[in-house]
């Protein structure tokens, strides 16, 4: 219902505590920080903007364990039909 | 595009689409509801459901804050731009949506001041700019949408802008998807959770779906690989015979929410007794509307507002299709007297509406599919 | 009346009013430019208007597209423009410097498109009855031999060829407004399609089917119009789309279909598959066709729609625009 898409703080306004240059692949907004005055992001954060506010700071940690868990589908699967396969399950 | 691309990677993707196919009971029928109009709109954009075997049914939810908009506040909020003084801001979402006198759009064209804003706080920057004139705000969204409309209006206050006011049709999900699963005729073995108003309100208030409805959710981003491996989850619960919360989209969203914008909501919202639903008719406590505090910036407060209520065409199923009971294009009206050019019900309105999405994305894809699978 | 950006609205306006009370009934589909015989003496003949606001963007302005336009509609059906004749709409109170850099733009296109300005009108409106400034060009060309343009003749596995980047016009234009706050490094891509057309006549000509500049509604809204044409499928793969960096960023942001996004510098072109190979090696080797990609193909079902196929085997389909392309925040 609300289209919101990830952009890097590539400025931050040391008059206008609120606002900050985003950047979405080339294009360049000034966005409120207002909603994440509880933990503001710096200059080089990922954030999700939707209607020019920042929403929320994107966890690149989280990113890459999603991802790392993505790649894994199936091979612990795999393994354990391998390893029935060998007829090991009893030993 | 970082964390976007990496989400759309076809090997994984075809991973995923395959475990899904593991997973999935052959002789069972999943019905799977996305919550969010988000997720639809993703969803045909990115043909996910010809990766997903038949017995995997999606059925798209109320979380399309223009498809559920009833009629009458547009000609409500319409009525007030009438007065040349007034400039009428929407997101470009409302512009096509038809009152009975006619869209914003066309309202433009006979002269009003109709503006496209991309954010309430275009719209009042418009009101800075424009200290002669009265800038309307027409408001619509979900909790995602709620606490940057709240911060605008804290912001007028502070800058003792007189000449903005907001028209406030804010909802809230929690009440729409209690509404369905009340429905008598309803059956869903799980939830895909709207992802980005969870970004403000959390995973807590799903709660209540896993322990009492005793259904799975999980709470999902919005690139293919999110929405699959929403799937995965949902059927792994369902699998194992559970029913919990699960935050699948845990780099955006925490798991307890966004304090600030709940702050915020709270500074200048309160709850509406209840609030009509197109297709799902009023629903207590289910949509904010302005403090007494904020007042003068209510244009429900300021201006006479007719409080016009227009009932839907009797013969647009749009209730059906949102509680999944019809599939889009078994409604009578679709695609002959209801198009997105020319929409009759609130789910063709908006391009994430249901039907808007079916009729851009799927109409007439069936008799292609079947010839394209050798395309270089 | 809602039948400005292209697209559906405006297909209706033509086919329902003005082709059958003005063409008469032995037109047949409607193409860019109208090619007429005179005993023996063949010419094409074409005319268009041009309303952008604002009038001056990164990349061009209204004087050079209303020439490029002109040049291009020409071009794609098979012409290469020989001279125009131009109306200017002017509301009173535009101030002469601004009139004068768009004349000035336009006679610098028309340089260097090679096409001769040899007349032209002015009116002068109330002000307030137009929007600063409308510009009215109309050209005659003469058919490059041996380029057949026909939807008719496009068959199942002809392959679509796209000269460069989408979206740069359009995207260009909507930033430029200001409406939206955004900035980008972006130019509109207005130029003279007619030296990439000239290249692929040469390499490819009797492999030519078919030609459209992608204007207003985009990409999207002329394979429509072809596939309604010719009664085929048209296949696009989303991967092979080319698209600068920017346009996608504002998309995403704005919820916009690149499809749909308007484009002034580029062609479409459905030639046959045994020529498909030399026809992109051609445009690739020619200045401003490096970019030029095989998108998609022909194909039988079903008779006239378009279907995106994505990377990872998901398809949608992506039909006309419907009026202007609005962002949306849901």
């Amino acid at each position: 219902m609300c289209l919101a898409i990830p952009g890097q703080i590539v400025e931050l306004f040391p008059d206008q505590p609120t606002a900050a240059m985003i950047e979405v692949v080339g294009v360049r907004r000034k966005v409120d920080l207002g909603l994440l005055q509880d933990n503001l992001p710096v200059k080089g954060d990922w954030v999700l903007i939707h209607v020019g506010f920042a929403m929320s700071k994107i966890s690149e940690e989280d990113a890459i364990d999603q991802m790392r868990m993505l790649r894994m589908l199936g091979e612990a699967e795999f393994a354990m039909e391998e390893v029935e396969g060998y007829g090991l399950e009893d030993s | 595009m970082k964390f976007v691309d990496e989400f759309r990677e076809p090997e994984v993707i075809t991973k995923t689409a395959e475990e899904i196919r593991r997973l999935a009971d052959p002789d069972r029928h999943y019905r799977i509801m996305e919550v969010c109009g988000g997720h639809t709109h993703a969803i045909y954009r990115f043909g996910l459901k010809d990766l997903l075997s038949s017995n995997i049914e999606l059925i798209h939810g109320p979380g399309c804050p223009v498809c559920v908009l009833p009629m009458g506040r547009i000609d409500d909020g319409l009525s007030i731009a009438q007065d040349p003084n007034v400039i009428f801001a929407a997101f470009g979402d409302m512009m096509r949506v038809p009152g009975t006198t006619g869209s914003p759009l066309e309202h433009k064209a006979r002269g009003m001041d109709v503006r496209i804003v991309y954010s309430p706080s275009d719209a009042l920057k418009l009101a800075k700019n424009n200290p002669d004139r009265h800038v309307m705000f027409f408001a619509i969204g979900f909790e995602t949408t709620a606490p940057s409309t709240a911060l605008t209006l804290v912001r007028a206050k502070e800058w003792g802008l007189h000449n903005f006011s907001v028209f406030c049709n804010h909802v809230t999900i929690i009440p729409a998807i209690r509404a369905i699963l009340d429905s008598p005729d309803m059956r869903i073995d799980a939830f895909i959770g709207p992802g980005h108003v969870s970004t403000v309100i959390g995973c807590r208030p799903y709660e209540w779906i896993a322990k009492n409805e005793h259904k799975p959710v999980a709470v999902s981003g919005f690139e293919p690989l999110d929405i699959l491996q929403s799937i995965v989850m949902v059927l792994r619960q369902l699998k194992a015979e559970q029913a919990m919360i699960e935050n699948q989209y845990k780099r955006v969203v925490p798991w307890e929410g966004n304090s600030a914008a709940l702050r915020a909501i709270a500074e200048v919202f309160e709850l509406r007794p209840y609030f009509e639903w197109r297709g799902l008719g009023f629903i207590s406590q289910s949509a904010l509307r302005i403090k007494e505090s904020y007042a003068e910036w209510d244009a429900e407060k300021r201006f006479v507002v007719p409080g016009v209520r227009v009932t839907d065409p009797k013969a647009a199923q749009c209730g059906e299709v949102l509680k999944g009971v019809l599939k889009p294009h078994q409604c009578k009206l679709f695609g002959r007297e209801c198009t997105p050019e020319h929409p009759i019900g609130a789910l063709m309105v908006s391009s994430e509406g249901s039907c808007a999405a079916y009729f851009n994305y799927e109409h007439r894809k069936t008799e292609m599919v079947t010839s394209i699978s050798s395309m270089a | 009346m809602a039948h400005g950006a292209g697209g559906k609205a405006s297909r209706r306006l033509v086919e329902g009013l003005f082709a059958p009370l003005l063409f008469g009934a032995a037109s047949g589909p409607l193409g860019d430019a109208a090619h007429l015989d005179f005993d023996g003496t063949k010419i094409a003949i074409t005319t268009d208007s041009f309303v952008v606001k604002p009038l001056a963007f990164p990349g061009g302005s209204i004087g050079e597209l209303a020439v490029n336009g002109t040049v291009n509609d020409l071009a794609v059906s098979g012409a290469r423009a020989e001279a125009m004749v131009v109306t200017y709409v002017l509301e009173a109170g535009l101030p002469t410097p601004v009139l004068e850099a768009e004349v000035r733009a336009m006679g610098n296109a028309a340089r260097k498109a090679g096409v001769i300005i040899a007349g032209g009108d002015t009116k002068v409106v109330e002000h307030g009855k137009a929007d600063s400034m409308y510009i009215t060009t109309t050209g005659i060309g003469r058919p490059i031999p041996g380029v057949n343009i026909d939807p008719k003749s496009v068959r199942p596995g002809d392959k679509i060829i796209l000269s460069g980047p989408i979206g740069d016009h359009g995207i260009t234009i909507l930033l430029a407004r200001g409406e939206l706050d955004l900035e980008a490094d972006l130019r509109s891509d207005t130029r003279s399609v007619l030296p990439l057309v000239e290249v692929l006549a040469k390499a490819a000509g009797p492999g030519i089917r078919w030609m459209r500049d992608p204007t207003r509604g985009g990409v999207a809204t002329s394979l429509n119009e072809l596939a309604r044409d010719c009664r085929l499928g048209i296949v696009l793969s989303e991967e092979q789309l080319p698209m600068h960096d920017a346009v996608r960023g504002a998309c995403e942001l704005l919820g916009l279909d690149p499809l749909h996004i308007a484009n002034e510098g580029q062609f479409l072109t459905v030639v046959a598959p045994e020529y498909a190979e030399s026809a992109l090696n051609a445009l690739n080797l020619a200045p401003g066709g490096e970019e030029a990609k095989i998108i998609g193909e022909v194909r039988e079902p079903p008779a006239g729609a378009v279907l995106v196929k994505t990377l990872y085997g998901g398809s949608r389909i992506v039909d006309m625009l419907v009026g202007d392309p609005l962002p949306r925040i849901c």
